[in-house]
């Protein structure tokens, strides 16, 4: 199938593209991006309506799928419908599944509930070490060969140097970065909030920002020691992008990432408007108001190389329970975009086109996957935005299988119109003026 | 007043002087021979209690049978909550049964408003983990008024593991509501972050946090907190915060030492300052139950009247 997707605002850094073009989609591939392009006959028509933007396909590097193990949270059939109506064509899952993702017979089983559920890409990563106990390797280059794109141990950072040095020194090998939770586990302790006046008004045990910038430092340092490259997951205090700074400064093959919460929320949601509202409890957490700034600053001035929502479904149940009983995190996919767009675009902190470079471009570039670019050839993965388009948030009605967001009732300016997996529309957004002719 | 005392945030100067007042009367029934009066007749309150107490319950149910309240206490094993039913179910069913107060102690700060989400029947907060304990800090302020006749401009001292102390929160709250001076005092590894913006001068030298005070409050030490590493002994503790006759001499002289209770003789505090002069450790339990049933009294027996 052919289609012209045409005139629409085209956002594609990757290209230095940004305004009217024609992108004409042949099959799974982008066959030629141009103005007034001349089609042949079979080529559907769509006439991109006014304001509508259409940019490469949105990659989410960070996301918890759950399957196997933990179906009542998440399966990937529900995690990559959310994903679509996010606006991701691809999302990368993490390895504390159960079993852990820790040898190719894993990634097979999820690759295979992924072509199931023929809605986003999907792309496993795998457990750094086996059974993310930090002792052994895991089945590294069977698990790359078997599709894996990357490799952590997240939510259980390597606790030793050794092993870290080891990981990056095999990992680069198979050209596979190594993404960190950047977490001392002795100075977070039994924390469950972030440190400082929040946490002590509240009786909540604090985690200090610099148990995340402590490892990050020495995984900065190893990525030196080894030529390999790390990847900083879900950055929140502002000592580590300084020391992600540090890195890129010396050369060191460092990157990282932000999750939406960590740009927009700080630790005084911890007591308000809900004191102790268990969807505020992530890992790591809410931090202060200079961190927040921080990240904003970093988003601008392009030390921060990715938004990655960290998506982190979990039972209602599980949720319902005393603060320091509850598990960390929140889902992320379906909110991501409009907080980018309300957030970051509207207020001028960055460009439409930075965005596309954090969501999609540089996610692609450290994967080391397809996407990211609409340049002729590549993959027809597309998402369609709707800039303002404005969107509340309900979480019964998240496709996500879990609903621990605290954004419900949250009204944002911007969302997603419509998803094109591979040449396929495989969502519309009814609530995005004219986003049915995307169908 | 609120229809849940979860904190002493949730109170305003107003309403604790009320309840200060409140609780003068109601200590007069305490010293009747007949020490009950019918104002909570009809009335069913809980105490669930999820951690050991003995002081506190006691206290509260106390104060209840004087009001003559149903009371019934509920005593979780700390061990039975990893298996057995969430807090949230236990309130539920709780709640099924139709009381009109819950009195909570729980070992996880925010438990208290868990609860109040769920329930309509009152909440008082009883001790959230590490988060408030607010009748504590309401019976410190009866018994310093009592003493000092004010607590506005008072010099208060509040000494020991201040990071892990709910007591300690409370008071600020309120001591610094009503205007009083207060400074916290504790090694460092035990003040917790930011404590000054609510308030507070904070100090980690005894001799000058003592000097000139109107009211020194100790605090518990844990005795596993050397675990934690955040003091090497009890001795060293004892020698650096611990408090001494010659430290109290420091203070006005007309001091007075209160203590929430359990003490620690010999760790926190000299055995000759807990049973020496200026000690009102034991008034401090004596007034819990007058103050108890005026917030009782307050919560569930007024408000009824008034709509009557």
């Amino acid at each position: 199938m052919k289609r012209l997707l045409r005139g629409g605002r085209v956002v594609d850094p990757a290209n230095g593209r940004d305004g009217v073009f024609d992108v004409w989609i042949d099959g799974d591939r982008i066959a030629q991006v141009g103005r007034d392009l001349r089609v042949d006959g079979d080529t559907r028509i769509v006439d991109v309506p006014s304001g509508l933007v259409v940019c490469p396909g949105l990659i989410d590097m960070h996301v918890h799928l759950r399957e196997p193990g933990q179906e009542h949270k998440e399966t990937v059939a529900t995690g990559t419908a959310a994903a679509v109506a996010g606006g991701f064509t691809a999302v990368a899952c993490m390895p504390n599944t159960s079993p852990v993702i820790d040898n190719a017979g894993v990634v097979a089983y999820v690759l295979k509930k992924a072509a199931e559920a023929n809605l986003a890409r999907v792309y496993p990563i795998g457990a750094v070490s086996r059974g993310q106990r930090g002792e052994q390797l895991a089945d590294i280059a069977e698990m790359k060969a078997a599709g894996c794109v990357a490799l952590t141990d997240d939510g259980h950072p390597v606790s030793t140097a050794i092993l870290m040095r080891r990981a990056l020194e095999y990992a680069g090998m198979f050209d596979l970065p190594v993404i960190e939770h950047c977490e001392e586990q002795s100075l977070k302790g039994e924390g469950v909030a972030h440190e400082g006046f929040h946490a002590s008004s509240l009786g909540l045990r604090g985690i200090p920002g610099e148990a995340e910038s402590i490892m990050a430092l020495r995984d900065i340092s190893l990525a030196e020691l080894t030529g390999g490259a790390v990847h900083v997951a879900h950055m929140s205090a502002r000592q580590t992008l300084d020391a992600v700074r540090y890195g890129k400064s010396r050369g060191a093959r460092v990157t990282c990432e932000v999750t939406p919460h960590h740009f927009v929320l700080t630790d005084e949601m911890l007591g308000a408007p809900v004191a102790y509202d268990t969807n505020v409890k992530m890992n790591p957490p809410l931090r202060q108001i200079e961190d927040r700034d921080a990240m904003l600053a970093g988003l601008a001035d392009g030390s921060i190389d990715a938004i990655a929502t960290d998506h982190a479904p979990h039972h209602a149940d599980e949720k319902a329970v005393e603060f320091d009983r509850a598990p960390f995190g929140i889902v992320g996919l379906e909110t991501c975009v409009p907080i980018v767009f309300e957030k970051l675009v509207h207020p001028g902190h960055i460009t439409l086109a930075r965005a596309v470079e954090l969501l999609s471009l540089n996610p692609a570039r450290i994967l080391r996957r397809p996407g990211g670019s609409l340049a002729v050839g590549a993959v027809a993965d597309v998402t369609v935005l709707a800039p303002e388009a404005s969107t509340t948030i309900v979480a019964s009605r998240l496709m996500s299988k879990s609903k621990n967001t605290p954004f419900g009732g949250w009204t944002f300016r911007g969302v997603t119109a419509a998803t094109i997996v591979g040449g396929r529309t495989v969502f519309t957004n009814p609530d995005a003026p004219g986003a049915a002719v995307f169908a | 007043m609120k229809k849940d005392l979860l904190s002493i945030g949730d109170l305003s100067a107003e309403e604790i002087y009320r309840i200060l007042d409140t609780a003068e009367a109601m200590r007069e029934i305490g010293q009747r021979p007949i020490k009950k009066v019918p104002t909570l007749r009809g009335k069913t309150v809980v105490n669930l209690f999820y951690e050991p107490s003995t002081r506190t319950r006691t206290s509260f149910e106390i104060a209840e049978k004087r009001l003559s309240a149903d009371t019934l206490n509920i005593a979780v094993a700390s061990s039975s909550v990893l298996k057995g039913e969430t807090l949230a179910d236990t309130a539920m069913n709780i709640e099924a049964m139709a009381p009109d107060v819950i009195v909570l102690r729980h070992a996880s700060s925010g438990a208290g408003h868990l609860l109040s989400r769920i329930c309509t029947s009152r909440i008082i907060n009883a001790g959230d983990g590490t988060h408030e304990h607010p009748t504590q800090a309401l019976l410190d302020a009866f018994t310093i008024r009592e003493h000092k006749q004010r607590i506005e401009g008072l010099k208060i001292v509040i000494v020991g593991d201040l990071l892990h102390s709910r007591v300690l929160r409370s008071n600020v709250l309120l001591l610094t509501k009503l205007g009083a001076d207060v400074w916290v005092c504790g090694p460092s590894t035990l003040i917790p972050p930011g404590i000054a913006r609510l308030g507070v001068r904070v100090s980690t030298s005894i001799d000058e946090a003592v000097a000139g005070a109107d009211v020194v409050m100790m605090l518990r030490i844990q005795q596993e907190r050397m675990q934690g590493a955040f003091f090497p002994s009890l001795r060293e503790y004892f020698n650096t915060f611990g408090m001494t006759a010659e430290r109290v001499a420091r203070a006005k002289p007309d001091a007075i030492i209160m203590h929430p209770g359990p003490m620690n003789r010999g760790v926190e505090i000299a055995s000759d300052v807990a049973d020496g002069p200026g000690s009102v450790i034991l008034e401090q339990v004596a007034n819990g139950v007058a103050v108890r049933m005026a917030v009782l009294y307050l919560m569930a027996g007024v408000e009824d009247e008034a709509a009557a």
